[in-house]
């Protein structure tokens, strides 16, 4: 249940950070929906590993090593969100930079100044 | 007329999206891969944090290669802005001196740096016992240098110790992998190191000594990457 609510929150944000992109014409907006984009994933790959009744897979007090195995969450999905985060954060670093370009040679942020590739 | 063209976009991903959500169902159980590492990394790494021990012992060559990312993107955005840095400067026609923090910011930066920074050293040394590590460690040290920037424009970051100590960190990184190659397993195997006893501060092999090259590392190029944006 709680995985459910999880993933269909995850696969909203996709949706918002599509329509975003779509729909707004400055580019840090544009830049935001990517982000959440980015975060809506994060979401829905941490939720596709839960486990019925599991918990965080670190071993302590609560979560014996003998138990470990039936009661934790899937550990991999996680490892993978943490790579991916340090991922997003990067593109989001690079896009960001090319934004101040894109300023400085047109002074403007809006993408309908930017027409010279366009098809 | 937009609107239509985002509409038709976006529909269709809506159907397949709500198609997931509705026919999604729990896991009941781990998968078997799932669960081979959730055995083996307190039995064969000795580390009870099960995702630390994923990333840093049996997926470490993938971390390796994202740190290689972290530092192309921060040398890339040096390449992209640095060309632009006199240009911008002189639009703006007032000296660089001029921006400063309101006595709060600069006060409360002055308490809350320490703080931060010792903060940080303990996510990073506890991320083989409990919740922490190398990259969310190096996060927080980065938050801490741009509240230090925040507070203070004219704070000098020196890019040449920053980039030495980043270096100096992954050749290490690569050392005690190769270490792991000549010693135990494989490439970048925690077993270099005596396991120590379960659950302690010097447990799990190598895998404490990575988490702090790690965070170093990561804590050393995002600063880079923000000290760049501030040209």
């Amino acid at each position: 249940m709680i995985s459910t609510t999880v993933l269909s929150t995850g696969l909203i944000l996709i949706i918002i950070g599509m329509w975003g992109m779509l729909a707004h014409r400055n580019l840090l907006r544009i830049i935001i929906s990517f982000s959440l984009i980015g975060t809506g994933t994060h979401i829905v790959i941490v939720a596709i590993g839960y486990v019925r009744g599991g918990t965080a897979a670190i071993i302590d007090r609560a979560l014996t090593v003998s138990e470990a195995p039936a009661r934790a969450v899937d550990p991999i999905p996680s490892a993978l969100v943490v790579t991916a985060i340090v991922i997003g954060l990067a593109v989001t670093a690079v896009m960001l930079a090319y934004a101040i370009k894109l300023y400085q040679s047109k002074k403007t942020l809006s993408i309908d100044a930017f027409t010279e590739s366009k098809w | 007329m937009q609107r239509t063209f985002i509409a038709v976009a976006l529909v269709p991903f809506a159907l397949v999206f709500a198609s997931l959500a509705v026919t999604y169902s729990e896991q009941q159980a781990l998968r078997s891969l799932a669960e081979s590492y959730v055995r083996l990394v307190p039995q064969e790494l000795g580390a009870p944090n099960v995702i630390t021990g994923i990333l840093l012992t049996y997926r470490a060559f993938d971390t390796l290669g994202e740190v290689a990312v972290l530092f192309m993107v921060a040398a890339g955005v040096g390449l992209i802005l640095n060309s632009s840095a006199p240009e911008s400067r002189s639009l703006d026609g007032q000296p660089e001196s001029q921006g400063k923090a309101s006595e709060i910011v600069q006060s409360a930066t002055q308490i809350l740096f320490p703080l931060i920074s010792i903060f940080a050293a303990y996510i990073i040394m506890n991320g083989h016992i409990s919740a922490g590590g190398g990259f969310q460690g190096g996060a927080v040290i980065a938050s801490g240098v741009l509240l230090l920037l925040l507070a203070n424009r004219d704070q000098h970051l020196s890019r040449q110790f920053l980039s030495v100590t980043e270096a100096a960190a992954g050749v290490l990184f690569v050392l005690v992998g190769v270490a792991g190659l000549i010693f135990a397993g494989g490439f970048l195997d925690n077993r270099v190191l005596p396991l120590g006893e379960f659950g302690g501060f010097f447990s799990a092999g190598a895998i404490p000594l990575l988490s702090v090259l790690l965070g170093i590392k990561v804590g050393c190029e995002l600063s880079v990457i923000l000290d760049r944006f501030r040209t």
